[in-house]
């Protein structure tokens, strides 16, 4: 039904799609975890009221993906989970903590509220820490040396600092008056971190990678590859104008930074998408050897052609019921 | 300790508490349907502060089931590489199709459900939590149909070591899926009829008269003594499916050593695996027989048949499955009553005049199906043992290759996690029981917003 040859490609295509939804999606409401500590109780309030519809679906993009990962490409699956034990116990710790504080500290006795909000930005840090980590090593190939910690290390933080900025982004989407002003200076902070994390992990990357360093400066390829980096410098150039004259006081260009951190954010991830192409393992197993059976793959990927598009249609549905100005959340 | 040993104690906590979550939700989904149906229909207060209460618990219960499923779906790569890298070909397509058609419409709209009752007419928010319920029980339907895969496998050919799936509808409509399915289905409606009443008899005895809390009381006994008799039989059809296909999980379940009619029903012994045979055995004669089979005389398969020429056990470990069947069945059994019990007090006294030691009694059964529905997971999971694929796959063939030293931190950090997040769990409900739903004056809102 499906040619055996394309199969692997499409699905390496639907799981670069949910990695790519999950990070842009969950990464702006760990980002809003990660600025708790700069925030007034009420101020936090009026924060989780901004994600809350929301963080559930966001976080299943992950489920989706690696499910893809172990339905389409199982012994990639196995590969990789096991190579990044640690990290992975840490980011599931992480989401577990955050996940129920966030509904714990409504609860709770108001007494606790103070402690599950520590755990809810602990829990963010740890997943957006561990996420970083899990990148960096992957892009070293999964090998466990110092150097390769090392540069682990640097993406760990440079995807906090990153979450943190879309977080920022979102707050001033979906607040106004001072919460949102003091959106505004988080967000003018965190751009400067997002610019050394990018150019960082940017310059990094191909001096630790060969391979890497062949493809991106290999003649003809640079040409077609020079807008991701040139698109990337005027996008930093226009959110950093645009941060300096937010908010505005009829509240237009609200949702610029936000709209600016996605595009950012979809660029870094065709970045990423191409240096790996065609490995899902690096350097070691391509998307063709990991893949599994046609009939299987075949299978999953008539029901996904039928339901994605109906998801999708639905995620949108909720986004526009809860569009505008987050207010108080309640059950009635 | 070795990594085999810690990844199955890991993957049992961690599944054993992500079950705890889903057993409450998939019904409590459809009993919020109930209440807000109900409240449409009548017009009554009651049955919106009902609503109103539970679907915080289900909030709550959601949360907690969503984020340990995560857990659940990396453990696989992390700690078992080689169950997906044999039956990968089956039990890809079945969790993807469970994330496809559950994950993500109970997930969305949830949402919708929990806050946007004043963005959206009645009967789109209605329609968001009936989607909600079916998105759950959706979610059950594909992991059991996994599950049971995984205890009857069917529809698949092995080539060069790897299973690939030959028909589809014989791999879901596997042939304990059904019984599984019913069994769990109806395991998770008297858990939450059980909850249901235990927080409503709690907040009775704290002096709580809101009209809501005897209709709570009345909603969860009726529901109990009705489904209590029909998950007896259920059990009972599931057992006798396990004869036939698993004989070595029941021999385990009876204690019952050899091939034998007559076989007794064991009440209680200490199963000896060295000795092979049952210490201080106190049993009912030829009782086991008339159970699976029918009649007196009926034979049933012994442990001992089960055993490879060099010695080595090829059946599950004996006093587990043993124990833990008869903490389902004697915990079953107390449910039965305590339902009867209420009913029939209800019928003579009424709801709002049910006797102090009955009401306690009550409060301390509130988390009684986790413990018949755990029990009744470790009987067939451990039953299934050395196998994890019966027949097919060997737990021990499918272990990842990870140190023990970082499986065993993995596993304390979990633990200690899990500890921490149950009581904060039972504290929780049992702090919204104490608020109450009904008249109270509403919290302050900078105190309780962000519900």
């Amino acid at each position: 039904m499906f040619a055996p040859d394309t199969l692997p490609l499409i699905f390496a295509a639907l799981m670069g799609l949910s990695i790519l939804l999950y990070v842009v999606l969950d990464g702006f409401d760990l980002g809003v975890g990660l600025l708790f500590p700069f925030a007034t109780p009420d101020e936090r309030d009026r924060m989780i009221a901004s994600i809350g519809p929301f963080w559930d679906a966001n976080e299943t993009w992950l489920v989706l993906a690696i499910g893809l990962l172990l339905v389409a490409f199982p012994e990639a699956h196995g590969e990789i989970l096991t190579a990044l034990y640690l990290p992975v116990a840490v980011m599931l710790i992480g989401l577990i903590l955050r996940g129920v504080a966030f509904e714990f500290r409504a609860k709770a006795p108001v007494a606790h509220k103070k402690p599950w909000d520590v755990a809810f930005w602990a829990g963010s840090l740890m997943t957006a820490l561990s996420q970083g980590f899990m990148l960096g090593l992957y892009i070293m190939g999964l090998r466990w040396g110092w150097a390769e910690i090392g540069f682990a290390l640097l993406t760990a933080g440079a995807l906090a600092v990153a979450y943190s900025f879309i977080g920022a982004a979102w707050t001033i989407l979906k607040t106004d008056g001072a919460l949102q002003l003091k959106a505004v200076h988080w967000a003018r902070g965190g751009i400067w971190g997002v610019v050394l994390g990018m150019g960082a992990v940017s310059l990094a990357t191909p001096l630790v990678s060969a391979r890497i360093f062949d493809k991106w400066f290999r003649f003809p390829e640079i040409v077609a590859l020079a807008p991701l980096p040139l698109m990337s410098g005027l996008l930093v150039a226009l959110l950093w104008l645009s941060l300096r004259r937010l908010p505005t006081r009829d509240d237009s260009f609200a949702w610029f930074p936000f709209a600016g951190a996605v595009v950012l954010m979809v660029l870094g991830f065709f970045g990423m998408a191409y240096s790996f192409y065609p490995y899902i393992v690096p350097d070691k197993l391509t998307i063709w050897q990991a893949a599994s059976s046609t009939e299987s793959l075949s299978i999953i990927l008539v029901g996904t052609l039928f339901v994605l598009p109906v998801i999708l249609g639905y995620t949108v549905l909720a986004y526009v019921i809860f569009r505008g100005k987050a207010t108080r959340l309640s059950y009635d | 300790m070795d990594t085999l040993l810690l990844s199955r104690i890991q993957f049992g906590a961690n599944i054993s508490f992500h079950i705890l979550f889903p057993t409450i939700t998939i019904a409590l989904g459809w009993v919020l349907l109930f209440f807000k149906l109900r409240f449409q229909f009548t017009g009554q207060r009651k049955w919106m502060d009902l609503y109103l209460f539970w679907v915080k618990v289900f909030a709550l219960s959601f949360a907690l089931g969503v984020v340990s499923g995560i857990t659940m779906s990396f453990q696989f790569g992390t700690n078992w590489p080689g169950f997906m890298q044999t039956v990968g070909n089956i039990a890809g397509p079945l969790l993807a199709y469970e994330v496809l058609t559950a994950f993500f419409l109970e997930a969305v709209f949830l949402g919708i459900m929990l806050f946007g009752a004043s963005r959206v007419p009645v009967w789109v928010h209605t329609l968001a939590t009936f989607l909600v319920a079916f998105g759950t029980t959706m979610s059950a339907f594909w992991i059991i149909v996994l599950n049971s895969w995984m205890h009857t496998p069917a529809g698949y050919e092995l080539r060069d070591g790897i299973v690939h799936a030959t028909d589809w509808m014989a791999i879901i409509f596997n042939p304990s899926m059904p019984y599984r399915l019913a069994h769990m289905l109806l395991a998770s409606a008297l858990t939450v009829a059980f909850l249901v009443a235990g927080i409503s008899a709690y907040r009775r005895l704290r002096g709580d008269t809101d009209p809501s809390v005897a209709t709570g009381l009345r909603f969860g006994l009726i529901t109990a003594a009705l489904l209590m008799p029909v998950q007896i039989i259920a059990g009972d059809m599931h057992g006798l499916n396990t004869l036939e296909h698993q004989p070595q999980k029941v021999a385990a379940m009876e204690a019952n050593w050899e091939t034998q009619g007559n076989v007794p029903l064991v009440l209680f012994a200490l199963p000896d695996e060295t000795l092979r045979e049952n210490r201080f055995e106190i049993a009912i004669p030829s009782m086991a027989s008339i159970i699976l089979k029918h009649d007196p005389a009926g034979v049933v398969p012994g442990l001992n048949d089960f055993v490879a020429a060099d010695g080595t056990a090829e059946h599950p470990p004996v006093a587990p499955v043993f124990w833990s069947f008869r903490v389902m069945v004697g915990t079953g059994m107390a449910m039965l009553l305590a339902a009867w019990a209420g009913v029939a007090l209800v019928w003579r006294k009424g709801a709002d005049a049910l006797p102090r030691p009955y009401l306690m009694a009550l409060t301390a059964m509130t988390f009684a199906g986790w413990i018949a529905t755990l029990a009744g997971w470790y009987t067939t999971e451990i039953g299934r043992q050395p196998w994890l694929v019966q027949g097919v796959l060997t737990t021990k063939a499918a272990v990842g290759d990870v140190a023990s030293g970082m499986v065993l931190s993995s596993l304390l950090a979990y633990l200690a996690v899990y500890v921490l997040l149950l009581a904060a769990y039972i504290g929780a409900i049992f702090h919204l029981a104490r608020k109450g739903a009904g008249f109270q004056p509403a919290v302050a809102p900078a105190l309780q917003p962000a519900e």
